[in-house]
């Protein structure tokens, strides 16, 4: 199959610039106002829009293998191509779970053969993801799927000696722990935050401390043995805190915050429904502003989602009953347009750098997270940062519907992503670029 | 009003009113025909998926005093026990016609998630959701308080209440410390500071660790139940050094001023929150309490089934 050419007529680049983008085999050809049409050359108006490097999200689940009702590699990288991305990475609690060369082999090749974004799969730390024993780390790393990031997500690396060993044997793969940090003893049926609203529902806490203690620990681990540690889902104000001095220090540690953490509080467990309950939890608004301050002045390295899909059945229960996780994919862009760029706290400049660059680089991920330049692979996000548009769960991409942003009305609009040169999503319509 | 599900769903003047049909309700009870026809043709489900014994018999009491048709639906031999889920009983109930359901669950928020769902359109009443509210109880223990301390008003106000206990675990003290302060009483959290939740703070109430500092100074003492389980989940080393501290016994029976009168919402665990003397003597109306309970469980199903009809009307 030839690829179609390009001609991407309207864009604001990241720097503020107005330009064209020009697209022909796939990379990006030409770069400015007055680029003329050519025959061959497909033109789109996207006027008003702003054109960012692909986007990368590095903490999914995909579900598949084992829960598919959920979500597949397939119906996940349509939901992460309609929100903007180029590439995600799939957590590795699957059933079964992501621990050997041949489960990120199958995980990596659904993803080329969807052909929407590139799928790198996430390897398991321990086995089972039971914090006990190393998982077949190198082969994964190896293997054709080339993994560089390894984590239990969902399950914390308690253990300080395997989280040691862990930190010490990926430096051999120039790999990655990327720590879910929830102390599991004062996490004990933990079902949202504590404090005053949790007090007041009757539902047990899961207080910032048992995050923050974590943490703390292993960014004293990672700067003892040398090694790069990766904090998911950073909730608490604190846990910025810490961050924040880590650095200062040297340390080589990255964290990463989820759109909904940025923008909702534990104010709406009030409604006892269980689609807003996710792990860690929705924390308080000092919280919340205290991440948007991280991520502004890049205490905090990247947005990620943690695209959480479950069927109705596992939240359509009492709130303890139901399962932890929201989707994320979809919506991402759209908040962090509302909670950062239309504030005034991050520029589009910073949004390439915490969407696209700084998690290629976590990741290692090679074609990916580059600048928008002549030459380059043409990955690119298109968003219209002045249209909003009223989430409705009946028309996600994803195979499931726990939205919590059902009927809100979220400013910002992504019109295209181009994914090696050929647009996945464009005029409403997702297409395939895979090879079937 | 159209559930019952926290005392947040209340204004003052509609607890006030609660407890004022309460009392015409009392009387009917006392009187020779104990039986209102008001009820009559509506169906009242009790959906008890935890177990309960008291708050179960009182609510079919007060249901069948108001001469409704009561279905009891408890978790032992049901569908509950097969796994089904809250969404499916509700819809099995609303396709049974059921007008109202009374619902007593292990998970807080039950109740509110059933009334918030489309699953049913019946009036939803709290009968105890997990570690949330219990606000019949607290409506009871209200009305037990005016009875015996008010000295006609028809609020709390210049009352002192102490609640004294599993806290933290407790429905019947979130329900209570909500009630008691929005109808004027000063109330005072007593316990151990494991068994405080995080947060306690701002709830509209005080905080004590010392029984005996607060015992003298109270008009009513409210002890909650404490679960022998919570020992070896390292919320107190022992009973002994928990009766210690925050027992009621006779000593402490001696401190409380004359008129104070001592509550337990049951089931008691005696030797462990309250002595046998205590619960047992003079200043108690835990017996009592369960009179009235039935009282005003009868209020809450006529003032949400029958609201606009007059009370006297049917006497």
């Amino acid at each position: 199959m030839t690829q179609e050419n390009y001609l991407l007529r309207g864009l604001t680049l990241p720097d503020g610039s107005k330009s064209d983008i020009e697209i022909r085999n796939g990379k990006i050809s030409a770069l400015s106002t007055s680029i003329a049409k050519s025959e061959e050359v497909i033109e789109v108006d996207l006027s008003g829009s702003v054109a960012l490097p692909g986007l990368v999200d590095l903490h999914t689940h995909l579900r598949e293998p084992g829960k598919e009702d959920a979500e597949t590699v397939l119906s996940g990288s349509m939901a992460a191509a309609k929100g903007g991305f180029v590439a995600v990475s799939a957590m590795a609690n699957t059933s079964p779970v992501a621990d050997t060369a041949g489960v990120v082999e199958q995980v990596y090749a659904l993803g080329q053969s969807a052909g929407f974004v590139d799928v790198f799969p996430i390897g398991a730390v321990t086995r089972g993801l039971l914090g006990e024993h190393l998982s077949e780390i190198g082969a994964m790393a190896d293997s054709r799927a080339r993994v560089r990031i390894f984590s239990d997500d969902g399950n914390c690396v308690f253990d300080p000696l395997v989280m040691r060993r862990a930190l010490e044997y990926v430096k051999k793969f120039d790999g990655v722990i990327a720590q879910h940090a929830q102390e599991p003893r004062l996490t004990i049926d933990a079902q949202m935050n504590e404090g005053e609203i949790s007090s007041r529902l009757g539902l047990k806490g899961w207080p910032a401390v048992a995050e923050e203690a974590i943490i703390a620990r292993d960014v004293l681990i990672a700067d003892h043995v040398k090694s790069r540690l990766h904090i998911c889902h950073l909730t608490t104000s604190g846990g910025v805190e810490i961050i924040r001095w880590a650095k200062a220090r040297g340390i080589d540690v990255t964290a990463e915050v989820t759109p909904h953490h940025l923008l909702l509080t534990d104010e709406r467990a009030l409604s006892y429904d269980p689609i807003y309950k996710v792990n860690p939890p929705l924390r308080t608004q000092r919280d919340v502003e205290a991440l948007r301050e991280g991520l502004a002045d890049g205490t905090i390295d990247i947005v990620a989602t943690d695209h959480a899909p479950h069927p109705a059945e596992a939240k359509e229960v009492e709130w303890q009953e139901a399962a932890f996780g929201m989707l994320g994919l979809e919506s991402a862009l759209s908040i962090i347009n509302q909670t950062m760029v239309a504030t005034g706290l991050m520029s589009w400049e910073a949004v390439a750098d915490r969407m696209s660059y700084a998690p290629a680089r976590i990741g290692r991920y090679a074609d990916h997270g580059q600048e928008i330049a002549v030459g380059n692979v043409a990955n690119l996000s298109v968003i219209n940062p002045t249209q909003s548009m009223r989430v409705d769960r009946d028309r996600v991409a994803s195979r499931s519907r726990n939205t919590p942003f059902h009927g809100m009305e979220l400013q910002g609009v992504v019109t295209a992503t181009f994914f090696r040169g050929s647009p996945t999503y464009l005029n409403g319509k997702l297409t395939s670029q895979g090879d079937e | 009003m159209k559930h019952l599900l926290s005392i947040n769903d209340l204004s003052k003047a509609e607890a006030i009113s609660i407890l004022d049909t309460a009392q015409e309700m009392a009387r009917v009870s006392d009187g020779p025909m104990k039986k209102l026809p008001t009820l009559r043709g509506r169906t009242i489900v009790n959906l008890f998926a935890e177990d309960s014994t008291r708050t179960r018999i009182s609510f079919e009491a007060a249901a069948k005093r108001l001469s409704a048709d009561v279905i009891n639906f408890s978790a032992k031999g049901s569908s509950i026990s097969k796994g089904e889920s809250l969404k499916d009983t509700a819809q099995t109930l609303q396709a049974m016609g059921a007008d109202a359901v009374i619902i007593r669950h292990g998970a807080s928020g039950a109740a509110q998630r059933l009334a918030d769902s489309r699953w049913m359109s019946g009036a939803v009443i709290n009968a105890g959701d997990g570690t949330h509210e219990h606000p019949s109880q607290a409506l009871l223990d209200a009305f037990t308080i005016r009875k015996h301390l008010s000295k006609g008003a028809s609020d709390l106000s210049g009352l002192r209440v102490a609640i004294v206990g599993d806290v933290l675990h407790s429905r019947v003290a979130r329900s209570n410390v909500l009630l008691l302060a929005k109808l004027g009483a000063q109330v005072v959290l007593v316990a151990p500071p494991t068994l405080l939740p995080v947060g306690v703070e701002s709830w509209p109430c005080a905080i004590s660790y010392d029984l005996d500092a607060v015992i003298d100074n109270v008009d009513a003492v409210m002890m909650l139940r404490i679960q022998m389980e919570r020992m070896s989940e390292l919320f107190f080393p022992s009973a002994r050094e928990y009766s210690r501290y925050f027992g009621l016994n006779s000593d402490r029976i001696r401190a409380l001023k004359p008129d104070a009168i001592v509550m337990h919402p049951g089931p008691m665990n005696r030797g462990l929150e309250i002595t046998a003397d205590a619960a047992d003597g003079a200043r108690s109306v835990i017996v009592e309490q369960v009179a009235n309970g039935v009282s005003i469980r009868m209020a809450v199903l006529y003032l949400l089934l029958a609201g606009n009809q007059e009370i006297g009307a049917t006497l």
